[in-house]
């Protein structure tokens, strides 16, 4: 946006108006960025602490807590768990809610803007209501709760993710590229690997992205869809900050902070990840 | 030679099939059971009746629950939006590397596990957090106040976990405004404040309603930060639901509850719908 025209009055005294208008927001502004990016740099900080406590400022600093991950087998686990969950969950995102946007993006019939909807709607829904009527379902079918329903009731509330943006990416695409490459004899499955795939790819890869993220860092579906013997990775870090404030969780935070921020620098460049959330 | 054309940029409906089958089988059914069940008068089963919603709506204690739930989706709202517009204000009029930056810091809690950005809050408010170790620094107090388990900490810690979710629609919509507007209304003799209450707040007003639509959601039923921030003594919906059914075992009326929760959300969502499509409207006209 250009600055604001200058008044025509062309006097010099000082602009009260517009001065005070720019402090206002521009100190609100840095306000919000700074309580904004506060809770990220306080976990880094103390998770570098010598100390048993997370007292703040830290006594001293050390890379204990972080050696300590090492030994952290509970942790681990979990955080396989929450791994292969989420691998499995992107997947079967993709696979399926690729497929469901190239059906229903160009598709100009009522069929298409329900099921728009329908796919869209766990993104609104209380999740955890969702979870239980989940845990509902599969008990009244006589199907015991176990990875495989945790995957599942990921998949539900991991697609939407992939569905919007994949629909946003073929939305913009330009038809006009297909019937190009059709009259130049390309066949439906060629058209689509070598034009609508490359065009649509980085939605896919940001919606993909997003969708893993939504399914690592689930507690509401998980909850009621896990069996005991499955411990995943945000629940058991809620348990351990319910009992007591324990340091390990800090470093571990700070491990997942550094890798959530490379993730998102690579999708950033690969996949324009910004432009997609705007 | 027309149907050939589009035959060739639209892909079968049928392609939505396997994920719609999906839906049906694994979203909607279960969400009927819910509501089935939801009828059961006791949790044995075989009665249907309205028992459930009877006690749910007859209970000061639970409707206190939902009516302090959906007060705190308010504040959160509020709160963000207060913070969250002079950031996509300041996003917008600041020069490239700028951009980059703000949107970076934006974009990171928005990733970020929801445990970890709680977790952050707990560090900071609690009684040897930094908050208290800083006025205690200063001088302005002797013994540490009590930060953490408040309705206030919640409302805090929620705002910057969803800020996110209200800066980006509110920069999208005013990358849409033609500049031109300000400058017009500038020539004209307005001073910077009017020009923004009577051009630009009016003219963003869908990123506006789109950010306080996500955020009030989110805020409701964020089951974490309300849990870890507001501590045992405050109870809001999600909590009241998972105590029902996983501690207390009673499905048929943490059914009742969730259905009440999901209709209230509905309802919340239509009404930014419509309020969505009026400004949309307005802001085109």
């Amino acid at each position: 946006m250009s600055d604001y025209a200058k008044p025509v009055s062309g006097s010099r005294h000082i602009d009260f108006d517009a001065l005070s208008f720019r402090i206002v927001m521009t100190g609100i502004a840095l306000m919000a960025l700074v309580l904004l990016v506060a809770p990220t740099v306080v976990v880094i900080w103390v998770s570098f602490t010598s100390g048993y406590s997370l007292k703040f400022p830290p006594p001293g600093y050390s890379l204990r807590w972080y050696a300590e991950l090492w030994n952290a087998w509970q942790l681990q686990f979990a955080m396989m768990n929450s791994l292969t969950v989420a691998a499995w969950a992107t997947g079967l995102s993709i696979l399926l809610g690729v497929s469901a946007s190239l059906g229903i993006a160009r598709s100009p019939t009522l069929t298409a803007k329900v099921l728009d909807s329908l796919f869209l709607s766990p993104l609104v829904l209380p999740a955890l209501a969702f979870g239980l009527s989940s845990l509902m379902f599969f008990s009244m079918i006589g199907v015991p709760v176990s990875p495989l329903t945790l995957i599942i009731g990921h998949t539900v509330v991991s697609v939407p993710f992939v569905v919007r943006n994949t629909v946003a990416s073929l939305a913009q695409m330009n038809p006009s590229l297909l019937e190009a490459s059709s009259s130049l004899g390309a066949g439906r499955w060629y058209g689509f690997r070598r034009v609508t795939l490359p065009l649509i790819r980085p939605g896919i890869m940001a919606g993909g992205f997003i969708a893993f993220m939504a399914s690592f860092d689930n507690v509401p579906v998980s909850l009621f869809l896990r069996d005991a013997a499955t411990d995943m990775l945000p629940i058991r870090m809620w348990q351990d900050l319910e009992g007591r404030l324990d340091v390990t969780v800090a470093a571990l935070s700070g491990v997942l902070i550094v890798v959530t921020i490379g993730l998102m620098l690579v999708m950033e460049r690969v996949a324009g990840l910004s432009k997609r959330l705007t | 030679m027309a149907a050939t054309l589009r035959d060739v940029t639209t892909y079968d409906l049928k392609l939505a099939a396997p994920l719609a089958a999906g839906f049906v089988l694994f979203f909607v059914t279960p969400l009927v059971i819910l509501l089935a069940l939801s009828f059961q008068t006791d949790p044995q089963g075989g009665h249907y009746g309205l028992t459930q919603y009877v006690n749910f709506l007859g209970d000061s204690f639970s409707l206190g629950v939902l009516g302090s739930t959906l007060w705190l989706g308010v504040k959160v709202t509020v709160l963000t939006l207060l913070l969250g517009y002079p950031v996509a204000w300041l996003h917008q009029r600041s020069p490239g590397w700028a951009r980059g930056l703000i949107m970076l810091l934006v974009l990171l809690p928005l990733l970020t596990s929801v445990v970890v950005r709680t977790f952050a809050w707990v560090v900071i408010l609690g009684r040897q957090g930094i908050v208290n170790a800083t006025l205690s620094w200063i001088g302005l107090i002797d013994t540490p106040l009590k930060l953490l388990y408040t309705e206030g900490g919640v409302v805090v810690a929620l705002a910057q976990v969803q800020m996110p979710l209200m800066v980006l629609p509110i920069i999208t919509a005013l990358s849409r405004i033609d500049p031109n507007f300000a400058d017009a209304s500038s020539v004209l003799g307005a001073g910077h404040w009017r020009t923004f209450r009577k051009v630009i707040l009016p003219l963003s007003l869908p990123g506006i309603v789109a950010g306080c639509l996500l955020t009030y959601a989110a805020a409701i039923t964020a089951f974490i930060t309300q849990s870890l921030i507001g501590g045992g003594q405050m109870l809001f919906m999600p909590m009241y639901i998972y105590q029902q059914a996983s501690t207390l075992q009673n499905w048929p009326f943490a059914a009742a509850i969730s259905i009440v929760f999901l209709v209230s959300v509905l309802v919340v969502v239509s009404i930014f719908n419509a309020l969505g499509r009026l400004s949309r409207g307005y802001a085109n006209a």
